[in-house]
């Protein structure tokens, strides 16, 4: 019995707000038609003629997201090592940080129109803006994750004779995983602001054409629908770092909660 | 400044290293930069020599049309990030202190705070057109939750004793406030500041760029429908520049206002 009362009392607490602000817009679309904002039966029903039904799945949305896997991973990837060799050398990590720090503090949007001069118009030029966009706080958070490594450690890899490959994969990456973490969350939120407006300059297809599409021809309803979908990748995306993080930082967060009963 | 590093050999390297690696490292940067496109591995039209674009942005300096878009792109960002600062602090020391709120409304704010704020640009176009509203629009949805989750995870921290103490001790929920939880609050307040405004000036750029709000955004695009790539590549330096202050001026503000706070906080809640 009190376990159904437990279960009822977190449903209650999930999901009353949401239906309550369900609700509520519900019973302003229902006053009189209001030009911008849809009822939410007929935003249901568009979102699914538009995009469950229709062909949008397959050619808009999939391909938006290709690109943005594809970009986060190579920026991941390339940051992660990037950020190891330099790093690891005092006097590289020096001469490339005012350089890096302007990288990162320059808004990645205006990369846009560079690469579409220099590499054109296309998935590439897209994939490129993402790349070029969150490479820098993957980048910069695994150098300071690498710096600020435990000491300690450090000289008990080097007195054990753990080196190289071996030091890079047991010491050093999971004693840098916090900060790199953390600089992977700022780069899923880059990424997809870089997805959607990469493609709302001279493309035919993808998320954020469709959505400019909708919202020029006034097809109200539909550009409500491109938001939630993009809503939805956005929740999406975080729960699935949610996770990953959880996995990964497990070690780190329960030496956190040691620490912090301490 | 020298001294430190004839006595010890071994140890460290002189304060003045870094700094000095840094300039070359920036040197060597626009070095590379100078020879790319004189050198013909990428075509000139493309990106012009830095020589030419650090004289473009120099000469910006002078033009009064570039300081109204300096201007027009940084009004934006304050209007925006104090409104979304206000209004974010506010919500998060009433929902943070009281559980029965915290409870209630964690589903909608993780379900709300991953939204892209560019999924609103549509939205922003329609309801307020090219004016400077989208773009505070942008901002303020955007920079409101990076301060939002920052005062919850403040109040969240909030020491149990400490509020005990002052409840029993008799102070008033105000007196509450400002001498216990304010304190606490006030160094993850300082971090979502510094990530807002980041993140204020990204979006007061994207807006100028992609719906054509006033600003350094609308200019660059305006220099590359133009083809005066040069003057592109000036303004987008100027950004960075921008950009690069914005970040020094925060960490400088947040070292001030926290210099009282006597724990090294981890910067890992970002």
């Amino acid at each position: 019995m009190s376990i159904a009362r437990r279960l009822l009392s977190t449903a209650l607490a999930l999901f009353a707000l949401p239906v309550l602000l369900l609700a509520v817009w519900w019973g302003y679309t229902l006053g009189g038609s209001s030009f911008f904002v849809p009822e939410p039966v007929q935003l249901a029903d568009t979102f699914v003629n538009t995009w469950i039904t229709g062909e949008r799945l397959t050619e808009d949305v999939l391909p938006s997201l290709q690109r943005l896997v594809l970009g986060l991973f190579l920026a991941i990837v390339l940051g992660v090592l990037l950020g190891l060799l330099v790093g690891l050398n005092k006097t590289a990590r020096s001469l490339t940080e005012p350089v890096f720090e302007f990288f990162r503090a320059l808004p990645p949007p205006v990369l846009i129109p560079v690469l579409m001069l220099t590499i054109g118009v296309g998935t590439e030029m897209q994939v490129a803006v993402i790349v070029s966009g969150c490479l820098w706080p993957v980048l910069l958070n695994t150098i300071e994750g690498v710096r600020g490594v435990d000491p300690v450690q450090s000289e008990t890899s080097r007195a054990y004779g753990i080196t190289g490959f071996s030091r890079i994969r047991h010491q050093l990456l999971p004693g840098a995983a916090p900060p790199i973490m953390a600089g992977v969350r700022q780069t899923l939120s880059i990424g997809l602001i870089l997805m959607v407006i990469s493609e709302m300059f001279a493309t035919s297809s993808g998320l954020g054409f469709t959505i400019v599409q909708f919202q020029r021809s006034f097809a109200i309803p539909e550009m409500w629908s491109g938001i939630v979908v993009l809503g939805m990748i956005g929740v999406a995306l975080s729960f699935i770092f949610q996770f990953v993080e959880r996995r990964v930082l497990r070690w780190y967060h329960g030496l956190k909660e040691v620490e912090n009963a301490a | 400044m020298t001294r430190g590093s004839r006595g010890r050999p071994r140890s460290g390297d002189p304060a003045w290293r870094a700094p000095l690696l840094g300039l070359a490292g920036i040197a060597g940067s626009l070095l590379i930069w100078e020879l790319l496109p004189r050198a013909g591995v990428i075509d000139g039209r493309y990106l012009p020599p830095a020589s030419e674009v650090i004289a473009a942005a120099i000469g910006n300096l002078g033009s009064s049309i570039f300081w109204s878009d300096v201007y027009d792109t940084m009004l934006a960002w304050a209007v925006g990030l104090s409104l979304a600062a206000l209004t974010a602090t506010a919500t998060g020391l009433l929902v943070g202190m009281s559980p029965f709120l915290r409870r209630y409304t964690h589903s909608t704010i993780e379900f709300l705070r991953p939204i892209p704020s560019v999924a609103l640009i549509p939205l922003a176009v329609l309801l307020f057109g090219i004016g400077i509203e989208s773009a505070l629009m942008l901002i303020i949805y955007a920079c409101f939750w990076q301060v939002l989750i920052q005062v919850l995870y403040g109040v969240a921290d909030v020491d149990t004793v400490a509020m005990n103490t002052a409840r029993s001790y008799g102070f008033s929920p105000l007196q509450r406030v400002r001498d216990v939880v304010l304190p606490t609050v006030l160094p993850y307040f300082m971090t979502g500041i510094r990530l807002a405004a980041a993140v204020a000036l990204i979006l007061a750029i994207t807006a100028g760029l992609v719906i054509g709000s006033p600003g350094l955004g609308s200019a660059i695009s305006r220099a590359q429908q133009g083809g005066a790539i040069t003057g592109m590549y000036a303004l987008i330096l100027a950004t960075g520049i921008l950009g690069v202050l914005i970040n020094l001026a925060a960490r400088w503000v947040e070292r001030r206002a926290l210099s009282w706070h006597t724990s090294v906080r981890a910067e890992l809640a970002a």
